[in-house]
């Protein structure tokens, strides 16, 4: 079955449409920006694009995660200016401090995350409301403590933000670490088969025989811990923790654009991190492009809008049973139940 | 698992109808729908005890007038929600409607009407436009209507550049300032409560009529009722255009109390899902009462008054309400559960009929289909 699919020209997985779009978006981005005089391709640019590429991509992994699981996660931007407030506030501007602060902002991103997953596992709560009510509780926090900007961050800890290592940023080469992680996570542990399980259906997972809650729970807490990670970069590179730097960038709708973007299902149970970095690399190359046509930044949001929708028009369209399914390998030899399933469904 | 009563519902009687109407009024205010309406009185008895001037007839009708477009934007949410679908861009076309009455009609009386129609016609091609690229083209709805959010309200920020503009004649602010005056007990009824009078009773006689029962039933089961001879795409659309109506007459009332920014409307559509889901409507769809949706959104007007009259700092209302609806779905959850546990568990009992085997087990993802 799959040699005969790998036959058919037409046939591509969804990851393969959206890296064939990001090097769509990657040309036109080359001439658009060639039309206007600069180099597309210069080491600045490149830096650039990879840079905005970092912050949205922690989210967007651990947001694939939980989406995987069937579940959302709305609360990552608050998540996000908790960890930079409080990593930005352990820290103080003294670098002895730097171990004790990572340690606490994401020691508290990773409780959030387990109380979400918790909700959303054993209280059956869906996720869109659960880590919604999440996100209020914390902003109700965040705007009762925290007036405006606290804390500071030492110069060592902002170099993660300011590093290039060649033309990459060290906070992108952070951030495609943690990609390979939790791939394999993904593909190569007991748990991330699960998550693939429970996402695709709950139901026949727990019939299966596997505990549907564990990879929920872990998928969420994750998910905090890296929408974590992106508030501390944020704190890196801004210095000081912001209790509005999470709203602003608008990262919750925006991740769960991308990830979409990237090719999963958001109904869960289909899709993969390969996809998602993708789809968070179309927005970094679209945002860079249209930052040097120097668009006003209303029409940007217009513009994004209207390549969310279409984008994802492009592979929604085709027939669902196309999507490369986990279990495709698995569920392959269908004549041993065909005629029982045919009989009651006739 | 109480299998007990599974034997008995495969009687000759549904339960929901079994029993005089005290006792089916009894029942019905033990499910999430009806317990919103218990839960309305309670705050309201609380917040009168904290307050003893809010018990008075014309502050109450007041009260109901400031709480209406809140309610008629739940009420066009439910219809979204209840057919399985998520509406993100409400708050932008609420946005986009006051901004366009603060640009066109300006000091002219004339043109109230003229924008008016303008105003629902865009609406309603919002709507259009929602609903076709959700269930033609077969995007998430979340996706649709979060890229139809972000493109009209950076239309709208790009062309008023982000600040006030423009301030409508005060005979349009009027629908959503004015009122009858001197009535006997009340002294004044507000347009706004009117309006969510008639619209509440023009939504229960829709959810009565055969659309709004295929709607639910599309969000229960798109595939029976596809199944069925029902064309789903055109029930979806028509619950995305009423949907953004419902923002569209919400925007008109803000006109009235808000005035003419480009934050009016911001966060509405968050606010009208929480409104749906405290009123007990199950996200993924299939299950709710409209009326319920409306008091979900006084449940919530309710608590922030009443918190406000207790002196929580306004910086809390988000961790109230954020609590409130995690616990809100937590009890609904269980609660419409154990009606979905007994009727699923039927097919497994021995004996049971093979037909049956295809009831799903828990709702579908909202907005995923």
């Amino acid at each position: 079955m799959n040699a005969l699919a790998r036959l058919r020209p037409t046939h591509l997985t969804s990851t393969g449409i959206v890296y064939l779009v990001l090097v769509l978006v990657l040309v036109l981005g080359a001439v658009i920006t060639a039309a206007a005089g600069r180099n597309f391709f210069s080491t600045g640019n490149i830096s650039a694009i990879l840079t905005g590429t970092s912050i949205l991509g922690f989210i967007a992994i651990g947001q694939t995660l939980v989406i995987l699981a069937g579940s959302l996660d709305l609360s990552v931007p608050y998540v996000a200016s908790l960890a930079s407030l409080l990593g930005g506030v352990t820290m103080a501007g003294q670098t002895c401090n730097i171990p004790l602060a990572v340690i606490t902002a994401l020691g508290v991103a990773a409780l959030i995350g387990l109380v979400s997953g918790l909700v959303v596992a054993y209280l059956h709560v869906h996720g869109f409301i659960a880590t919604l009510g999440m996100g209020l509780i914390l902003s109700g926090y965040l705007g009762t403590n925290f007036k405006g900007s606290a804390g500071s961050a030492p110069r060592d800890f902002r170099l993660i933000g300011a590093l290039n290592i060649g033309p990459v940023p060290l906070s992108t080469i952070i951030m495609l670490v943690c990609a390979v992680l939790v791939i394999l996570l993904l593909r190569r542990t007991r748990v991330g088969h699960h998550l693939y399980a429970v996402g695709g259906s709950k139901d026949v997972a727990r019939l299966s025989g596997v505990r549907t809650q564990p990879p929920i729970v872990l998928a969420h807490v994750l998910c905090s811990v890296l929408a974590g990670m992106a508030g501390l970069l944020l704190l890196a590179r801004l210095s000081v923790g912001s209790p509005t730097i999470g709203t602003q960038g608008g990262y919750d709708l925006m991740s769960i654009a991308a990830v979409v973007l990237g090719g999963t299902v958001l109904a869960g149970g289909k899709g993969n991190i390969l996809g998602t970095l993708g789809g968070v690399a179309i927005f970094a190359v679209m945002d860079n492009v249209m930052g040097v046509m120097q668009l006003n930044a209303f029409l940007q949001d217009v513009v994004r809008g209207l390549v969310i929708v279409l984008a994802v028009a492009v592979y929604a369209r085709r027939n669902a049973d196309l999507r490369p399914a986990r279990f495709d390998r698995s569920r392959a030899p269908r004549h041993t139940p065909a005629p029982t399933t045919a009989g009651s469904a006739a | 698992m109480t299998t007990a009563d599974a034997t008995t519902i495969r009687g000759t009687t549904l339960p929901m109808s079994e029993g005089g109407t005290l006792g089916r009024l009894g029942r019905a205010l033990r499910t999430p729908g009806g317990a919103v309406f218990v839960l309305v009185a309670v705050l309201l008895i609380c917040v009168i005890v904290a307050n003893p001037n809010f018990g008075e007839p014309g502050s109450l009708i007041r009260f109901i007038g400031r709480t209406a477009p809140i309610a008629i934007a739940a009420m066009g949410q439910y219809f979204v929600i209840v057919s399985g679908e998520f509406d993100l861009s409400m708050g932008s076309v609420v946005t986009m409607q006051v901004v366009l009455a603060g640009n066109f009609i300006g000091q002219d009386e004339s043109r109230v009407l003229p924008v008016m129609l303008l105003m629902v016609v865009l609406g309603a091609l919002v709507g259009v436009v929602n609903g076709l690229a959700t269930t033609l083209l077969k995007v998430p709805s979340f996706i649709v209507t979060l890229g139809t959010m972000l493109a009209l309200s950076g239309l709208v920020l790009y062309l008023t550049g982000g600040a006030a503009t423009g301030n409508p004649v005060d005979s349009f602010r009027q629908i959503g300032r004015g009122g009858i005056e001197g009535v006997l007990v009340l002294e004044v009824i507000p347009y706004p409560a009117i309006i969510l009078l008639v619209l509440a009773v023009a939504a229960v006689w829709l959810m009565r009529r055969p659309f709004g029962r295929t709607l639910v039933a599309v969000g229960d089961n798109p595939q029976a009722v596809h199944l069925s001879g029902s064309a789903t795409w055109g029930l979806k659309t028509r619950a995305f255009i009423l949907s953004s109506l419902a923002a569209t007459v919400a925007g008109i009332i803000l006109v009235g109390y808000a005035g003419v920014h480009p934050s009016v409307g911001q966060g509405y559509e968050f606010t009208a899902i929480t409104a749906v889901v405290v009123g007990g409507v199950v996200l993924g769809g299939g299950r709710g009462w409209v009326l319920s949706a409306a008091a979900g959104a006084f449940a919530l007007e309710l608590l922030f008054t009443l918190l406000n009259f207790v002196g929580v700092a306004s910086t809390w209302r988000d961790t109230v309400q954020g609590v409130i609806i995690i616990v809100a779905v937590a009890v609904g959850a269980r609660a419409w559960q154990g009606g979905r546990r007994r009727r699923s568990a039927e097919p497994t009992t021995p004996g049971a009929e093979p037909r049956h085997t295809g009831t799903p087990t828990t709702p579908p993802d909202p907005g995923t289909t």
